[in-house]
């Protein structure tokens, strides 16, 4: 399959992981941000491949994981309301809420639908004239525009019973968190591919140039992990931060204007709560004004109790590449994907459900 | 009997002269044999003395008609798999039938006809049956059960509790085809693909193996789930470790396709004709040789085997040159969101 198998070519990873090798035996500490990254390292084995001094730590790129208890708890308020559709993504069905998840909630009679894009719930809308339907709007920079695209064709459309609860986050905050973080000494950042499509290298020039730590944008197969990880350390070792771009292929530096044009008419930025970091300034979307007539938490009173995080769990640690899963009392034996205690192990590309499907 | 509109009533299901002329029409015509049609409280049959195998399976799959198949198909190569896979003989299998109220007469006989051609395929014989309906929104459109008995072969043993340390691990074609053929029509996900379902029954190339050897410890038909679960239920039963190869185990284009966009693993998407084989490794390659002679085992692989180390646990050597766990999986995998 082309782009999919000279990126997982064993041969060049092999030569890569001699390259990291070869560069540099300093000890490193690299964070990769995305959880479609922590899926590739551990289903391909690369920590395996990898040279002792390089370590990897895991971040906060996983949407699911990184929303917090009282957002799960809003969306459940909706779910509870006679009379209204939850469309939303799949992943978000198990992750547990304060007293309850959305997966209870339906087998109590929610009328809860799992759809695959925001598309799909614009259409449940159009279908369904006598219901309210929500869509749940969870993930980043990559996700919102789309979701910003269905609301203004909604506006367009004169579609009255569809809104969405956004609950959308913006990376750059939390990697700037993540930075001043004391306890946590980041060497370099594996940053994600996909949001940055959007964003550009932009956001990330502070981090290597106030904070000197440098930044590499990578792609999602063995390869482009790893070539990720050769820049990084060709980096350090010659005492540089930059930001560079190992995704070319997908990858410019001004990113995509256009998406980011929309996604600013119909969201603004707000202060938002993530799992493991607290309230963050600036880095979640709230629904602007313009589109109120769209917005969840404007339509109906959504106000949700602020969770406890549940005992005992180090979701909030692990998110900031603090603990690693085996540190935590909870995983693998209270915490499973079966009964998932925190989110991190809810969501396919949570470090957690990773560490614990793939991890030898 | 609304035969004007062409659908299925509830008094198709009530017992009575409506029910009779249903299964007159439809069923009896596509499924003929003397035992059916003598319409007694049960088929009496004369059966070989040996040990029986008896499997049951109900069969609700959504959409009924997929690429490379259908419901009625599925509920005849499903039962006479999991006889197969047993090193039993299939000889004969029931099937009932709950149908929704406004059912298509003409789908059902679309079933039917692939059913028949389905048991005819596979040398069994349909000798036993029912049928109920249930009023418009309690069921949706048609589920099958099928039970199937079968003859197991003397001097087979076969179980899921039998793979030893060494053994081969043999897969007899490529992965995830049903899977991916079913959820391309799925509503709200349909694209395109011409990948057919692998939907196929595997009593034939069973035989052709046990006429190699007798000497197979184990065997599979992995279906939901993929091959990871049926591989997981083996390690388990048998307290062994199973070691796969990545590059070893056959994946089509379209299904690496569909699962690059969808985020899934082929290792746990649906199968339903393809046949997992646990064997000594000194049998291997002439039942490998054997199973590619048969239709439906052309791109029959050795994909790994069985140690005795991690008992329980299956774990894949990475095309990356890494190790993996491949773990049991939790439910319906669900497309990725970012």
């Amino acid at each position: 399959m082309k782009y999919v198998d000279e990126y997982r070519n064993p041969h060049r990873i092999q030569h890569l992981v001699a390259q990291i090798g070869k560069t540099s035996d300093k000890p490193v500490k690299l964070m990769e941000v995305c959880g479609t990254h922590t899926v590739t390292i551990f289903r391909n084995g690369i920590k395996d491949l990898l040279p002792g001094h390089i370590t990897l730590i895991s971040g906060p790129g996983c949407p699911v994981c990184v929303t917090s208890i009282e957002g799960i708890d809003r969306a459940i308020a909706l779910a509870q309301k006679n009379g209204i559709i939850i469309a939303t993504f799949g992943d978000l069905l198990r992750v547990p809420g304060s007293q309850t998840s959305l997966l209870k909630q339906r087998s109590e009679g929610a009328d809860i639908r799992v759809v695959y894009s925001a598309y799909d719930a614009f259409h449940l809308a159009q279908q369904y004239k006598d219901r309210q339907v929500v869509f749940l709007g969870i993930g980043f920079e990559t996700t919102a525009p789309t979701i910003a695209a269905v609301i203004r064709h909604a506006e367009e459309a004169r579609i009255d019973n569809f809104s969405v609860l956004s609950l959308h986050k913006l990376l750059p905050p939390a990697l700037r968190a993540l930075v001043q973080c004391p306890e946590l000494q980041i060497d370099g950042f594996i940053c994600p591919g996909h949001v940055s499509t959007i964003i550009g290298t932009k956001p990330y020039i502070p981090l290597a140039h106030e904070f000197g730590v440098p930044c590499v944008i990578a792609g999602f197969e063995p390869v482009d992990v790893l070539q990720a990880i050769a820049m990084l350390v060709r980096q350090i070792e010659h005492g540089k931060a930059r930001v560079e771009i190992q995704y070319r292929r997908a990858v410019s530096s001004h990113g995509n204007s256009k998406a980011r044009a929309m996604m600013e008419e119909v969201f603004e930025p707000c202060d938002s709560v993530w799992r493991g970091f607290g309230s963050l300034p600036g880095s979640g979307l709230k629904i602007a004004s313009r589109y109120a007539a769209f917005d969840a938490e404007r339509r109906f009173d959504v106000s949700a109790l602020n969770g406890p995080e549940p005992p005992g769990c180090l979701c909030g640690e692990i998110l900031r590449g603090l603990k690693q899963p085996p540190d935590c009392s909870l995983f693998r034996r209270v915490c499973t994907p079966e009964s998932p205690v925190g989110a991190c192990m809810v969501s396919s590309e949570g470090t957690c459900a990773a560490y614990y499907k793939y991890a030898t | 009997m609304d035969e004007n509109q062409g659908k299925v009533t509830l008094d198709h299901g009530g017992g009575g002269r409506a029910s009779r002329k249903l299964v007159e029409s439809y069923f009896l015509p596509r499924f003929a044999n003397p035992f059916l049609e003598k319409m007694d409280d049960s088929a009496v049959v004369d059966f070989p003395p040996g040990r029986l195998a008896v499997t049951t399976d109900c069969y609700v799959v959504d959409p009924i008609f997929f690429p490379g198949g259908d419901i009625g198909m599925l509920a005849v190569n499903g039962t006479v798999n999991d006889l197969s896979v047993q090193g039993a003989q299939p000889l004969f299998l029931s099937a009932a039938f709950i149908l929704e109220e406004g059912f298509a007469l003409a789908d059902l006989e679309r079933i039917l006809v692939s059913m028949a051609h389905a048991s005819e395929e596979a040398n069994v014989s349909i000798i036993a049956g029912d049928t109920k309906v249930v009023p418009r929104g309690k069921g949706d459109k048609i589920y099958i059960n099928t039970t199937g008995v079968g003859l197991v072969q003397d001097g087979v043993d076969i179980s899921g509790r039998n793979a030893k340390a060494s053994d081969e691990v043999i897969l007899s074609g490529p992965i995830g085809d049903h899977g991916i053929a079913v959820l391309s029509q799925r509503e709200g996900l349909a694209f395109g693909t011409d990948l057919r379902s692998d939907c196929a029954p595997l009593n034939h190339m069973v035989d052709q193996i046990l006429r190699v050897t007798r000497e197979i410890h184990a065997m599979r038909d992995p279906t939901r789930g993929g091959i990871a679960a049926s591989l997981n239920e083996i390690a388990a039963q048998s307290g062994v470790g199973i070691v796969l190869t990545e590059t070893a185990i056959p994946v089509r284009e379209g299904v690496r396709s569909a699962c690059e966009i969808l985020g899934l693993d082929p290792l746990y998407v649906a199968n339903e004709g393809r046949l997992l084989v646990f064997l000594p490794p000194e049998h291997a390659s002439r039942v490998v040789e054997r199973m590619r002679q048969n239709q439906h085992g052309r791109e029959t692989q050795i994909i790994g085997h069985v140690v005795a180390d991690h008992p329980g646990r299956v774990v894949m050597k990475t095309a990356a040159g890494g190790t993996r766990i491949v773990d049991m999986p939790l439910g319906e995998q669900l497309p990725r969101i970012c």
